[in-house]
């Protein structure tokens, strides 16, 4: 039976779910915009978020869609080695836990350079703080706009261009007027509507195996054989695999527009509780996820995934569609679209923030400007970022993103969490070791990674890949006529010396063609950094010259303040409420 | 007598050195935990795919690398409900106790 489907088809029943979602959080946005008037409001939702709330407002703000319908893709293309993946993106909350949550809450004020710059500083932490927020929110954005463009052509049917723009407007639309709280409140209701699809997903696809995981995985194993419930050819390098390790556990625990939403909660209690909540949805949606990419791979087929998109982005649409309709792919696509509002919506605050309480209060205003005009400078930079963003995104069309999401984690694991980690635990930091920290963490891992074959081979010298791959295909293809020619004279009756005569030439035939193919790969366009994930690297670097310049200028006022900083980090005495 | 203490009378306090002695080393063990349970199962990918890639049963599919994977992710939740159980427990109480002592 050939597989039908709508997708890449202008879809009434998601548009008619997008618009409600949509008229939904323009009503929630409304109210909040009465609301924000301070830069707490602006920022910090007024710090009246509960726990609980935050729990599923970080996991709105983090479960991006790249996630949800790339790890399912990636399971069900690759099988086990996308689980691989899925463990990663969790394992950095736990790090959050036990060394970032509580004293950012008692120490800062908005951003995470307010923690940095506590005892220091504050002009240069603060330019170079802005600097690794927006590289990490630029970068961040525009992996998410390209993705945001080519995901809903996919599923509504839209033009690229008008998908970025409509999705760059509302973006603007919520930050600008209804600040943290219409933020926070767009990235709640899409982690319940998130976490109920894809639970009520997961329930069709195990009816059809009887609720049994092992009927599910026997069904795999019979399509694709034993190989796809194995660690497979994705982690190759060990070394490769811990730098990813390392750049996605830390690099959580550096993304700005995570970070800031501590502050939107009442105290440090509060703020430890929304990160065990948020771990619990979190890793419960990607094991949902991965039970996805099994389902659809047996349901639906490679062969269907990977012909509606190579990298098997609709393996989770394909699945509803085929267990739920119209309806409920409509569903699912909407609640694709407002997945990606919800992180960039993020994304866009944390870069206004880092722009106007930063940059423009710390730097240029030296910590003296008014409340109003610190909103006012907020606006501008979110409609600025905002339109970045878009123009940005049309930019990138049709070019390979992925590497921007490998580039952010690996920045903010280099420049951002270093020294966040270093001024909480380390009474002898200072202001020369922090900022050197930061800007090597940025530059090594921006470096790396452009020399590394992800981008040097992959994009820089993606014709010269092309034509070797090209030039090694036609040798293998020539060698193989050849090889059909010779075995056609192995005809029944030929005498056994003429057998072994055309064995002989066999051989050759092949070893000349190996050999062939060896040369041509020698000519495939070498990467100057031989990893694909600079992390392990860069962030050792950052730590390295962080303790370096911070051991060559010590800073004796630094070190006192250390004792009031630990006052306010451990019993919260003083802390911004 | 509050406005007496200054930072420095903290830091020197006997329960607030235990305190943050305490939670330091809560802190870090269970961060090395999580270091290990992640790059454990990092470097049973990268050295030894094979014990992964046995069968959980006789004629069954389900590979031991399943549960080992989930069970990174359900073990890192437990590791952060650890913290917070003992924290709102155990941590809160002794903050309470300082911040009452020194009249904050």
């Amino acid at each position: 039976m050939p597989h039908q489907t709508i997708i890449g088809q202008t879809n009434p029943v998601a548009i008619m779910f997008f618009v409600v979602f949509v008229l939904s959080t323009l009503g929630i946005t409304y109210w909040a915009a009465k609301r924000t008037r301070t830069t707490k409001d602006f920022y910090a939702a007024g710090r009246s978020i509960t726990g609980w709330q935050n729990g599923l407002a970080l996991a709105g703000d983090y479960m991006s869609a790249a996630s949800f319908l790339g790890i399912a893709g990636l399971v069900s293309t690759k099988g086990y080695d996308g689980l691989i993946y899925s463990v990663g993106w969790l394992v950095g909350w736990p790090i959050i836990m036990f060394l970032i949550s509580e004293p950012l809450r008692n120490l800062g004020k908005y951003t995470f350079a307010d923690v940095v710059a506590y005892r220091l500083n504050q002009r240069p932490i603060r330019a170079a703080a802005a600097a690794g927020s927006l590289v990490v929110v630029l970068t961040y954005l525009i992996a998410q706009m390209v993705g945001a463009g080519t995901l809903i052509k996919l599923m509504f049917g839209l033009p690229f261009e008008l998908a970025i723009v409509v999705t760059g407007s509302l973006m603007i639309c919520y930050v600008l007027f209804g600040g943290m709280i219409a933020t926070t409140w767009v990235q709640i209701i899409k982690a319940c509507l998130l976490l109920g699809g894809a639970t009520l997903l997961v329930i069709l696809t195990l009816a059809q195996f009887g609720f049994s995981y092992a009927e599910l995985f026997g069904q795999a194993e019979k399509l694709y054989t034993n190989k796809f419930l194995e660690p497979g050819g994705l982690v190759t390098s060990p070394v490769d695999a811990f730098s990813l390790g390392l750049a996605l556990m830390f690099g959580t625990a550096g993304l700005p527009h995570i970070l800031m939403r501590f502050y939107t909660v009442p105290d440090a209690k509060a703020a430890r509780k929304s990160v065990f909540i948020a771990t619990g949805f979190i890793g419960y949606f990607y094991i949902l996820t991965v039970t996805i990419g099994f389902g659809a791979a047996v349901l639906v087929g490679q062969k269907v995934i990977m012909g509606i998109d190579k990298g098997g982005n609709m393996a989770g649409p394909l699945l509803a569609e085929f267990l739920g309709g119209n309806i409920f792919l409509g569903f699912l696509s909407a609640v694709a679209f407002a997945t990606i509002l919800a992180v960039v919506s993020g994304l866009t605050l944390a870069g206004a923030s880092a722009f106007s309480h930063d940059l423009f209060v710390g730097v240029i205003r030296r910590g003296k400007a008014s409340e109003k005009e610190e909103v006012k400078v907020a606006k501008i930079a979110t409609v600025g970022l905002g339109i970045t963003a878009i123009l940005l995104g049309i930019l990138f069309k049709g070019q390979n993103v992925a590497f921007l999401v490998g580039l952010t984690f690996a920045i903010a694991a280099s420049a951002n969490f270093p020294a966040l980690a270093m001024s909480i635990l380390w009474r002898k930091f200072t202001t020369a070791g922090a900022v050197w920290s930061i800007y090597t963490g940025l530059a090594v891992a921006t470096v790396l990674l452009i020399l590394s074959p992800t981008v040097w081979v992959d994009i820089v010298q993606k014709e010269e890949k092309a034509a070797v791959e090209k030039q090694i295909k036609a040798v293998e293809d020539a060698s193989k006529a050849k090889i059909a020619e010779i075995e056609k004279q192995k005809v029944p009756g030929i005498t056994p010396e003429q057998a072994s005569l055309i064995d002989v030439a066999l051989n050759a035939e092949k070893k000349q063609a190996e050999e062939q193919i060896k040369t041509e790969k020698a000519n495939m366009p070498k990467p100057i950094f031989p990893l694909k994930n600079p992390g392990i690297y860069s962030m050792t670097a950052a730590f390295l010259v962080g303790i370096l310049f911070s051991l060559i200028s010590p800073d004796k006022e630094a070190e006192k303040r250390y004792d009031a900083q630990r006052v306010r980090e451990y019993i919260g005495i003083g802390a911004e409420d | 007598m509050s406005s007496k203490i200054t930072v420095h009378d903290i830091v020197e306090d006997k329960d607030f050195k235990t305190l943050t002695s305490t939670k330091d080393s809560i802190s870090i063990v269970l961060t090395i935990l999580e270091l290990v349970l992640y790059f454990g199962f990092i470097a049973l990918i990268a050295f030894n795919k094979p014990f992964l890639a046995q069968k959980l049963s006789e004629g069954g599919a389900t590979t031991i690398g399943i549960p080992i994977a989930v069970g990174t992710i359900f073990f890192s939740w437990v590791f952060t409900g650890i913290y917070i159980y003992w924290a709102n427990n155990k941590y809160d109480a002794d903050v309470k106790k300082i911040k009452d002592k020194i009249g904050g």
